[in-house]
């Protein structure tokens, strides 16, 4: 195969597995064990992105997670479109299909480029400062042509068919990173005995050893050790090892994100395997061995396809057996730019220049390339560039000191390796609220104070040797996990000065050279000087403003830069600058892989009463309320919502009708405090209620506002049976529980939820008494023994049953309890003794309307959180004798009977054809124009088949005062003239109760 | 008409949800259960009837020929009984513990069952609920509420590789969905 | 995702816990006998300090009792977890 810049042997690809892929529709060889970034590069592709803002072409500049610039979307099929994934974390396999992305029509020839020749009006903050006006065009114009022409990839349109897991796991001990360090920490903590997890984000463990060639750990190769060491590990029945796993988030006491990549370097991944695994780590303690980022070097024309970092192109070479070039241009401040020249020596590829910009470089890289005739060239910047779509010279200047340079000469090339050094990866350590310092020999920030039971180790803190970083990771694995173990690592390796260079380099090219710090947000010298001109001192504006480290980099690359030019420009030392808060996720998370399996039928629980199957059988439409489905209506034919509800209403008042009250919430409140208790709970006074008595309770929070209600009955002396909202079951349980546990806990009382031990069957309609007659036993029905608002302990079709005459429609009513198991054959042995009676089945929206139309209120409804007991018509259920109750206090405040406050009322439209909307304004006048002085607002709006026209009731300032009064309510099509009247529209001498 | 619903008229939550061997899970058979409050006077009433200890320990479950006392807080427990124990087992308590304050509050049908066995119990509890179900950490005879995803469970180890789920019945059936679906690839 | 210490249970995940406010606050004996101000100042007024502050939870999945927290607010790290009713715990700052 003609891969023109693939090595002849080496590196830990399958040579024996030739894939071929994609890439933009055209079809390559690479193997198994590529990732698309070397399989591109081995094939001499440079070219992988445009740049975002200026669509500048792009080659890759990393290899592993840091790459800023190559990003591409790998496409399965139409519904698995996976967009902004770095091409040096793609794994290659066959028929891999994958392309670029921000350009068009294509990456060679991209029309956006104009935006490159437009630069100097793209400065820092130009979406700020030319899109603000006028405001409406934001929305309509600028911001969907801003994202069409910059976005970074496309979403996939179809839903996402792959499977994703989350899971929860706890250990003793979490080394995140599989480098040398994480290794060594593994291996320390695994002697401890408690459970060690060790993630890492890559392919394979091993971290820089992956790319290491000559060095010798214990008298063995640098391979063979780590072959060993993982052996040793994966048979320890107390270690978990997870690849392809990155820790993208520290959260608070040591709880760590991690997302496991299943499948997706799979050509046929099995649909059952999910695609990805989030785990949710608890660890007693955290290790983290995250290694150290290289840094670039910030000079003129440095973003063109073809210059990466050094030890990405050693990784290249030495991992996958791909060379960067054939004739390299070096240029570095730090010793690791040799390591790589010397690799790529010895494989053969031609460095035409080593240019340092250290006067003196020294040390056994230093002198090993010299022995080697490399041709180094000491106080030398690079100063430019040049190239198409890959660099083909570099300009190199020697340097005259004072930020000064000398004539530049021209290097012919193909490639060119930067190094300003590494950056400890500090990003998780800083999530975890670590405090970090700043080290002035290092040029870097480092780990200082832990905030959680962490320790870092290797790199990460600055430990950038072999030896060191192995003897850091075993003694921080060691302490993790309380092990008295000790161990040495005899290393044999080439090492050099940690040290390197940060910010700017030095050059004579001008003002408007293009010298970038953050590759991905297209971030130049220039773009920091001028937000510092404009004004702008602190770091964390400057980032907002020039937007250098946001989106998915999060500084990876550009930190330590960035705080070099805005400190230089500043004239302050970088410690003064201070840092930019790291934020997770560290590298992209899918949002599959945060759902896991809370999506479609799993995204909530669904709730379903023992009656519900029923329904579901009869075709009743549904709805939500809170997680509940209730049966909203049961349409016949090809009844719509409203016909079919003006039939249920009609129906329950003519003969009867049966309704699933299941979901309401209950509590039984049991012990001889129990009366006592619900004196001060609720507005009511319950001493006096009577054994087999129920009473319509009212409960306030204690600023005085009306926050649930049901009917309560009392079973015994010290047993309350207490009905709630559907929707507010769990609310009430807890606040009574608040009051119980912490206020009053002398009480002998207790509170036991059950919501889910009865289901409800509500029976109303004049007929209701005749359908039950001959299904009890045990309880007397007749009007004198069970008159309204009573209850009876009995059995229905053998079924034991709390039955209480109770109305939420104002006609004759009962409920009847029973444990939900009996629920749906108590039903339908009702349903079947209702049918020569005319019973009809209802759902929610009829319940509704027949509550309105007789005045109930529905809290949440007809109440915002604003409303007291009076406000609805509720003075009577006011136990006034009470000393105390919960919101009491509050009730007396002299705001709460102010004569305006808004009360509840009926409305009648002039035209009773007209259904007001629910939530419509009311005004006193007609005519008004914007802005209206609102007296009110409706609550509740029905046509009401009964009555024979429409109803509403509406919160209407000073509103009982108002009886008879005209007001309107503005609409779309003018104001509508209504009438204030009472708020029980039917029925209002309460007769029909009684049958 | 016959007055009495045939006996079989009962339906559980879970009635046609197929038990998934693979996975280990299958529905419980119906139970007695109560909500046990009370006083200390009360307590030692109910314990003299039940024959056993109620146990004080923190997240302890005690146990005397099938009835089952799970700690649920300081003052409350989870009594478990078969099914045949129903009405008369809280009669007897509700007359052994008399005017001493206490409050026994049936919920048999509240909630409901699940048993999980197998080697891939904790694995298939873990998608769903935040614990340590190590056995140093949840160790057998460990009982408790916690959250399984979104719903709440009370969990309870009876043998190292076998739980006892107890869910409100309206959530049951979305518990056991998702154990299936977290178990989908071994199923 | 917080690690809540309940004084009853031990080391639970936050999952399992909702918050209840600051501590401390109790209720009037008499609510009725309040001034407007001191019934606001009770009803209403908060300390909210950065630093320590002494919080209720509930272990609402868990054994459901109300208990108070020692929480520095700059740092989500827990000073202490006592019961209800048992007093603020010496130490750290106020
Ligand atoms: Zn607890």
């Amino acid at each position: 195969m003609n891969a023109p810049f693939r090595t002849a042997a080496g590196g830990r690809h399958d040579r024996g597995r030739p894939v071929s892929f994609s890439f933009d529709g055209k079809t390559y060889q690479g193997f198994a064990g590529d990732t698309l970034a070397s399989a591109l590069l081995a094939n001499g592709v440079c070219l992988m992105g445009r740049s975002f803002k200026y669509h500048r072409p792009r080659g890759v500049i990393a290899a592993g997670s840091d790459e800023p610039n190559a990003l591409v979307s790998v496409q399965r099929d139409a519904a698995r479109y996976a967009p902004n994934l770095r091409a040096t974390q793609v794994e290659l396999y066959e028929g891999l299909s994958s392309e670029s992305q921000n350009r068009w029509p294509s990456l060679a020839f991209d029309v956006g480029s104009v935006n490159n020749l437009a630069s100097p009006f793209i400065p820092a903050g130009f979406y700020y400062k030319t899109f603000m006006w006028p405001r409406k065009a934001w929305d309509r114009f600028y911001e969907p042509n801003i994202r069409a022409a910059a976005g970074l990839g496309r979403s996939p349109t179809e839903a996402d068919p792959d499977r994703y897991l989350n899971r929860y796991a706890h250990c003793e001990v979490l080394v995140v990173g599989g480098g040398p360090a994480g290794l060594a920490a593994a291996l320390a903590a695994a002697q401890g005995g408690g459970r060690v997890i060790l993630a890492d984000e890559q392919t394979e463990l091993g971290g820089s050893l992956l790319s290491a060639t000559d060095a010798t750990i214990d008298g063995k190769p640098s391979d063979d050790w780590l072959a060993e060491t993982l052996a040793s590990l994966a048979a320890l029945p107390n270690v978990t090892l997870l690849k392809r796993a990155t820790a993208f988030g520290y959260f608070a006491h040591n709880m760590i994100g991690v997302t496991e990549r299943l499948t997706d370097h799979l050509a046929a991944p099995n649909a059952a395997t999910p695609r990805e695994r989030l785990w949710n780590i608890r660890a007693k303690q955290v290790v983290l061995a995250a290694g150290s980022i290289e840094r670039p070097l910030v000079f003129p024309d440095n973003d063109r396809p073809g210059i990466l970092l050094a030890d990405a192109a050693r990784t290249y070479l030495n991992r996958y057996g791909v060379k960067p070039g054939k004739r390299v241009v070096v240029a570095t401040g730090h010793d690791g730019a040799y390591r790589a020249a010397l690799d790529l020596h010895r494989a053969g590829v031609e460095i035409a220049a080593i240019a340092d910009l250290r006067p003196n470089p020294t040390g056994p890289l230093v002198e090993a390339a010299r022995a080697a005739g490399l041709p180094i060239r000491p106080a030398c910047a690079i100063t430019g560039t040049s190239g198409g779509l890959r660099v083909i010279t570099a300009r190199l200047s020697p340097i005259k000191g004072a930020g000064q340079v000398g004539p530049a000469q021209i290097v012919p090339c193909d490639a060119v390796l930067m190094s300003g050094g590494f950056t400890p990866s500090v990003h998780l350590f800083s999530q975890s609220r670590g405090k970090l310092r700043w080290d002035q020999d290092l040029l870097t920030y480092l780990p200082d104070q832990s905030a959680e039971q962490e320790r870092s180790a290797g790199a990460c803190r600055g430990r950038f040797g072999l030896a060191e970083a192995l003897a850091d990771g075993f003694a921080a694995g060691a302490a993790a996990s309380g092990a008295e173990v000790s161990r040495t690592f005899a290393v044999e390796a080439l090492e050099g000065d940690p040290r390197g260079v940060i910010g700017a380099l030095p050059h004579d090219r001008g003002v408007n050279a293009k010298a970038f710090v953050d590759w991905q947000n297209d971030v130049t010298t220039k773009d920091l000087k001028l937000a510092v001109r404009e004004g702008f001192q602190s770091i964390e504006h400057i980032k907002r403003y020039t937007t250098t480290g946001m989106a998915t980099d999060q500084g990876k690359t550009s930190n330590l830069n960035a705080l070099g030019v805005v400190a230089d420009v500043l004239h302050k030392p970088i410690p003064e600058v201070g840092l930019t808060t790291f934020r997770m996720p560290y590298t992209p998370v899918t949002f599959g892989a945060l759902a896991g399996l809370a999506r479609g039928d799993l995204f909530d629980p669904v709730r379903a009463t023992p009656i519900h199957d029923w329904a579901a059988e009869q075709g009743a439409v549904f709805e939500d309320v809170s997680l509940w489905k209730r049966a909203r209506y049961f349409p016949r034919g090809s009844e719509d919502m409203e016909a079919a509800v003006r039939r249920e209403c009609v129906s329950v008042r003519a003969g009867c009708g049966i309704f699933d009250a299941s979901t309401l919430g209950k509590i039984e409140v049991v012990g001889p405090d129990a009366a006592e208790f619900m004196n001060r709970m609720y507005v009511n006074a319950w001493t006096k209620l009577g054994v087999g008595k129920c009473r319509y309770g009212v409960l306030c929070r204690e600023d005085g506002f009306v926050t649930d209600d049901g009917v309560v009955g009392r079973i015994a002396k010290d047993r309350f049976h207490v009905t709630t909202t559907t929707g507010g079951a769990p609310r009430v349980l807890g606040m009574m529980e608040d009051y119980l546990q912490t206020e009053w806990p002398d009480l002998n009382v207790w509170l036991t939820s059950t919501t889910e031990q009865w289901a409800v069957i509500a029976l109303q309609g004049p007929n209701a008494r005749r359908i039950l007659e001959g299904l009890v036993e045990g309880i007397d029905l007749s009007p004198e023994a069970l008159p309204h608002m009573s209850l009876a302990e009995g059995r229905i079709r053998g079924v034991p049953t709390r039955l209480f005459r109770v109305s939420f429609s104002g006609e004759l009513g009962f409920e009847i309890n029973v444990a939900a198991d009996h629920g749906r054959a108590v039903w339908e042995a009702v349903w079947a003794a209702g049918q020569p009676h005319g019973l009809t089945p209802y759902g929610t929206e009829t319940m509704h309307v027949l509550r309105a139309e007789k005045g109930f209120i529905i809290v949440g409804q007809e109440t915002d959180g604003t409303a007291t007991p009076d406000d609805v018509g509720l003075t009577w259920a006011v136990g006034k004798a009470k000393p105390d109750f919960v919101g009491k206090r509050s009730l007396a405040r002299p705001a709460m009977s102010e004569p305006d406050r808004k009360q509840l009322v009926g409305l009648y439209t002039d035209d009773g054809a007209v259904v007001l909307e629910e939530g419509a304004q009311i005004v006193a006048t007609a005519g008004q124009t914007p802005p209206m002085r609102l007296i009110g607002h409706v609550t509740s709006s029905y046509y009401s088949a009964v009555l024979g026209r429409s109803i509403a009731l509406a919160m209407v300032s000073g509103g009982r005062a108002r009886l008879g009064e005209s007001l309107y309510s503005p609409s779309p099509v003018g104001d509508i003239p209504v009438k204030v009247v009472p708020t029980v529209f039917y029925d209002p001498e309460g007769a029909r109760v009684n049958g | 008409m016959d007055k009495t619903l045939a006996p079989n008229a009962a339906r559980g939550a879970l009635d046609g949800f197929t038990a998934a061997p693979a996975l280990g899970l299958a529905a419980a058979c119906p139970m007695t259960r109560f909500v046990l409050r009370g006083r200390a006077e009360a307590l030692a009433a109910a314990e003299a009837e039940l024959g056993f200890l109620l146990p004080r320990q923190a997240c302890r479950a005690a146990s005397l020929d099938g009835r089952h006392a799970l700690w649920l807080g300081p003052d409350e427990w989870l009594i478990l009984a078969p099914l045949a124990d129903g009405p008369a087992l809280g009669e007897a308590l509700e007359a052994a513990m008399g005017a001493h304050p206490h409050s026994l509050v049936e919920i048999s049908q509240r909630q409901t069952a699940i048993v999980i066995s197998g080697p891939r119990a904790t694995g298939l509890l873990n998608v769903g609920c935040p614990l340590d179900l190590d056995l140093a950490a949840f160790p057998v005879g460990m009982c408790t509420r916690t959250v399984f995803a979104k719903a709440e469970i009370g969990l309870w180890r009876r043998a190292p590789d076998s739980f006892h789920i107890e869910v409100w019945r309206s959530f049951s059936p979305y518990v056991w969905r998702f154990l299936e679906a977290a178990g989908a690839e071994y199923a | 995702m917080l690690l809540i210490t309940c004084p009853y249970c031990g080391p639970r995940p936050e999952l399992e816990f909702s918050h209840g406010g600051e501590a401390h606050i109790a209720r009037p004996e008499k609510p009725s006998e309040l001034s407007i101000e001191d019934w606001t100042q009770y009803l209403y007024l908060r300390a909210n300090p950065k630093g320590l502050h002494a919080e209720r939870w509930r272990h609402l999945h868990g054994c459901a009792r109300f208990f108070n927290a020692l929480r520095d607010t700059t740092t989500d790290q827990f000073v202490a977890t006592y019961k209800a009713g048992e007093p603020r715990p010496t130490g750290g700052a106020a």
